[in-house]
């Protein structure tokens, strides 16, 4: 029996994805620029979910959604790294374990 | 209400001298930091007089052309059903006394200009005395108790604040104080009075308490034997002994010289201390119908008319000898009260008014020409050098002395055969006072007289002087007395007019108003006599007109009585000078006994003063201190303190502990536990965010094993 992809191994897939990203997010304790890639990695799961449902549902609008994601996640990237020279100049230091100045 | 008397003019003669004491007292002072000069400020108290004085002749005139006014201006209050109003009653009474206050005030602020120039007190005194002729005018013109009340209190206080007008001196504080206390007694008195009148008859208004005079002449006070209008009558005499100065409530009288000379004259002879006369008289419906006060009117009187008199034959201040002669003519008024000779008392009341103020003043000029040396026995010869003063002063003194056809012969002779015609207890006694005293007054006039104006010079011998008789503003001048080879000097002209002013109606004026006030119709409606008082139309019967009654006194035993007086002095003082000092050394017990008016003073402070200051510390020691100090004010100390301590315990404990601190240690510990989870770290956040959307989604979403 040919292997056939299904709907649902593209969600596994785009779960895969999204978990992946959420533990590099609390989990990684050293570079603030892993954690913008976790977060683009996030976007990007939630990209294969629109276009899997697009395909299978026979719906574009989810194609168009997509690209607005994209964008979006193109703006956050430069927003992200500006704010992380930004943080840098001031702190000297990407480590997510510097910033605490929240801490109560 | 008969045309001629508008009660807005009225309403102009007190609040006239009102605006000028305001003027002269509320600018003129550093009250309001010296804004009137002493010529604006005396010029206004001097006009709102003058402005006074014509409203009072024009209400003279009117009322004898048969005007009155009787009505209430503005009503105060109405509490339970008594209304307290301000009304005037014009009728020939007030009319006859606003005409006397408002001129001798006019003279008296006169001659002030004079006597007060260099005194500091200037606007002050100009103040007082506004504002106490328009207090006086409140009180005359009144046409209610309560009105009446106010203006006697306000002459009061006035009196207290002149008296003590050179406050830095402690006898004129003290004396003051002794005015204002004595009159306190009489006006416990004279309140009960108005309030035994008030309960029984419901109003404070003359006319309506006149009017129900009758109801309550029968009733008795509950539960004695009182006639209620007895003790009502003999209330308000209390109040006006006070203020007339009647024995035994005269002592503050004499003290009261220590006041400025222009007060003596104003106040305490000519106006204020009628008071009390003018209220008996005015009331005099009520008093008729007492018999038992009129006889108390004749003793007192009497009693004050022969033993003031007698007192003042021995003093040696110039100002004491008069206000010693004042206690005895106030006396002779209150025998005409008593003898229901109503219009002598006023008539009286009237002559001594200029005689006694024009005295008054030239004594006051003397003062001013001595240094403010007031012993007489410092003086004599004081004619050659003060011709007008002493022309004056003999017109005084011989009108005072009650010689024919002058204005105080016709008034004390009025009383004295009023006296005599008077049936009640006590006239006999009343009688024979009155006719002493003639002797007595003759003697002490004259010899006053004779010591300052006539005989040796005894002035310029400082050293020489005897003490006491200390001067009224010794510390002001500077100096007292002359000094060797001074010379006593005639008072300015501001001073001397106001003199000779006030001479002419003493020379003239019984003469004129005898007729028509006394024996006329003057008083009709007014003063009111009962049947079986009527001395006053004994005396009608024989009277026959000025002339005829002044030529018969030439005749009679008062005159006798006055010319032997007179001639003793004239022996005493002027042919056998060293007489009254052998006098004095044979009798020194009774020299003693005059010159200290009969230790009154002595027993009022034993008796009283040392009985009150002993009960007062007694009642410290046992009240104050043992039983409020230390059983009271320790007692309910310590309970506080122990209650304090308990609840202090209870305080430390459940509020300071549980309430206060607890919910502090609360907070404090619940956040010590929360701020463990703000680490600060984006990933913790992150976590707990994605934590609880997780939770989000596995309560909301339909997953097969929910379902």
């Amino acid at each position: 029996m040919p292997l056939t992809v299904s709907l649902t191994h593209y969600l596994i897939l785009g779960a895969i994805l999204f978990t992946i990203s959420i533990v590099g997010i609390f989990v990684n304790r050293k570079n603030a620029i892993v954690l913008l890639m976790a977060i683009e990695l996030m976007l990007l799961a939630v990209n294969i979910n629109f276009l899997a449902f697009s395909h299978y549902l026979g719906d574009a609008a989810g194609q168009i959604f997509v690209f607005f994601i994209m964008t979006v996640a193109a703006a956050e990237a430069a927003i992200g790294l500006a704010i992380l020279i930004v943080l840098f100049r001031n702190l000297h230091s990407i480590n997510v374990e510097d910033f605490d100045s929240l801490k109560g | 209400m008969a045309a001629g008397l508008h009660s807005t003019i009225l309403m102009i003669a007190p609040l006239a001298p009102l605006a000028g004491a305001a003027i002269a007292g509320l600018l003129g002072t550093r009250f309001l930091g010296n804004r009137a000069n002493r010529a604006v400020s005396c010029g206004a108290a001097i006009l709102g007089v003058a402005i006074a004085l014509a409203i009072s002749i024009h209400a003279l005139l009117a009322v004898t052309h048969g005007a009155n006014f009787n009505g209430t201006l503005y009503i105060w209050m109405n509490a339970a059903g008594i209304s307290m109003e301000i009304g005037f009653l014009i009728d020939s009474l007030s009319a006859l006394m606003m005409c006397i206050v408002t001129s001798v005030s006019l003279m008296v602020h006169v001659y002030t200009i004079g006597y007060m120039r260099d005194d500091e007190g200037y606007n002050r005194f100009f103040a007082y005395l506004s504002l106490f002729t328009f207090a006086m005018l409140m009180l005359v013109m009144s046409n209610n108790f309560l009105q009446l009340f106010f203006g006697w209190e306000a002459v009061g206080l006035i009196s207290y604040l002149l008296i003590g007008f050179w406050f830095d001196k402690p006898g004129a504080t003290r004396a003051g104080l002794k005015a204002f206390l004595v009159n306190r007694i009489g006006d416990v008195g004279f309140i009960l009075g108005i309030g035994l009148l008030l309960a029984y008859t419901g109003s404070l208004n003359f006319t309506e308490i006149f009017a129900r005079r009758l109801e309550i002449a029968g009733l008795q006070l509950p539960g004695t034997d009182w006639m209620v209008i007895s003790a009502a009558c003999i209330c308000l005499f209390i109040g006006a002994m006070a203020k007339s100065a009647q024995f035994p409530l005269h002592v503050w009288l004499p003290d009261s010289m220590e006041g400025p000379t222009p007060i003596s004259a104003l106040i305490h002879a000519a106006t204020m201390v009628a008071a009390g006369i003018f209220m008996v008289s005015r009331m005099s419906p009520l008093f008729e119908l007492s018999d038992a006060a009129l006889s108390l009117m004749l003793v007192a009187g009497a009693i004050t008319t022969l033993f003031m008199g007698l007192a003042g034959m021995v003093q040696n201040d110039i100002k004491r000898v008069i206000a010693y002669s004042t206690l005895s003519q106030l006396g002779y008024m209150t025998v005409a009260l008593g003898a229901s000779a109503y219009p002598a008392a006023s008539f009286h009341m009237m002559t001594h008014a200029f005689f006694k103020a024009l005295l008054f003043l030239a004594a006051g000029s003397v003062i001013i020409g001595m240094h403010h040396d007031q012993d007489i026995r410092n003086m004599g010869g004081l004619r050659r050098y003060m011709p007008v003063t002493w022309i004056t002063a003999l017109v005084g003194v011989l009108a005072l002395s009650g010689l024919p056809f002058l204005s105080g012969f016709y008034s004390k002779e009025s009383i004295i055969e009023a006296v005599y015609h008077s049936r009640l207890a006590g006239a006999g006694f009343a009688y024979f006072a009155v006719l002493a005293t003639v002797f007595v007054t003759a003697f002490y006039a004259l010899r006053w007289f004779l010591l300052v104006f006539h005989g040796d010079e005894r002035f310029g011998q400082h050293e020489a002087r005897q003490g006491g008789d200390v001067d009224e503003h010794a510390g002001t001048s500077g100096h007292v007395g002359l000094m060797s080879g001074d010379m006593p000097h005639e008072s300015p002209r501001i001073m001397t007019i106001p003199l000779i002013l006030l001479a002419i109606p003493s020379l003239a004026i019984g003469f004129i108003t005898v007729g028509p006030v006394l024996f006329g119709d003057f008083f009709g409606g007014v003063l009111f006599v009962a049947q079986g008082h009527e001395a006053m139309r004994a005396l009608s019967m024989q009277f026959q007109g000025a002339l005829s009654m002044g030529m018969h006194g030439l005749v009679s035993l008062p005159f006798l009585l006055m010319m032997a007086g007179g001639a003793l002095a004239w022996y005493g003082y002027i042919v056998n000078p060293s007489w009254p000092g052998r006098v004095r050394q044979q009798l020194p017990h009774l020299h003693a006994l005059l010159e200290n008016s009969f230790y009154i003073d002595r027993i009022y402070d034993a008796v009283f003063l040392r009985a009150a200051v002993r009960l007062g510390r007694y009642l410290w020691l046992i009240i104050d201190r043992r039983l409020i100090d230390q059983g009271l004010v320790k007692g309910a100390a310590n309970i506080t303190r122990r209650t304090g301590q308990v609840l202090w315990g209870g305080d430390r404990i459940v509020i300071d502990e549980w309430m206060v601190n607890g919910s502090t240690r609360l907070v404090n510990w619940f956040a010590m536990r929360m701020r463990q989870w703000q680490t600060g770290h984006l990933s913790h956040y992150a976590l707990v965010m994605i934590l609880a959307m997780l939770g989000f989604l596995i309560y909301f979403l339909p997953l097969p094993f929910t379902r």
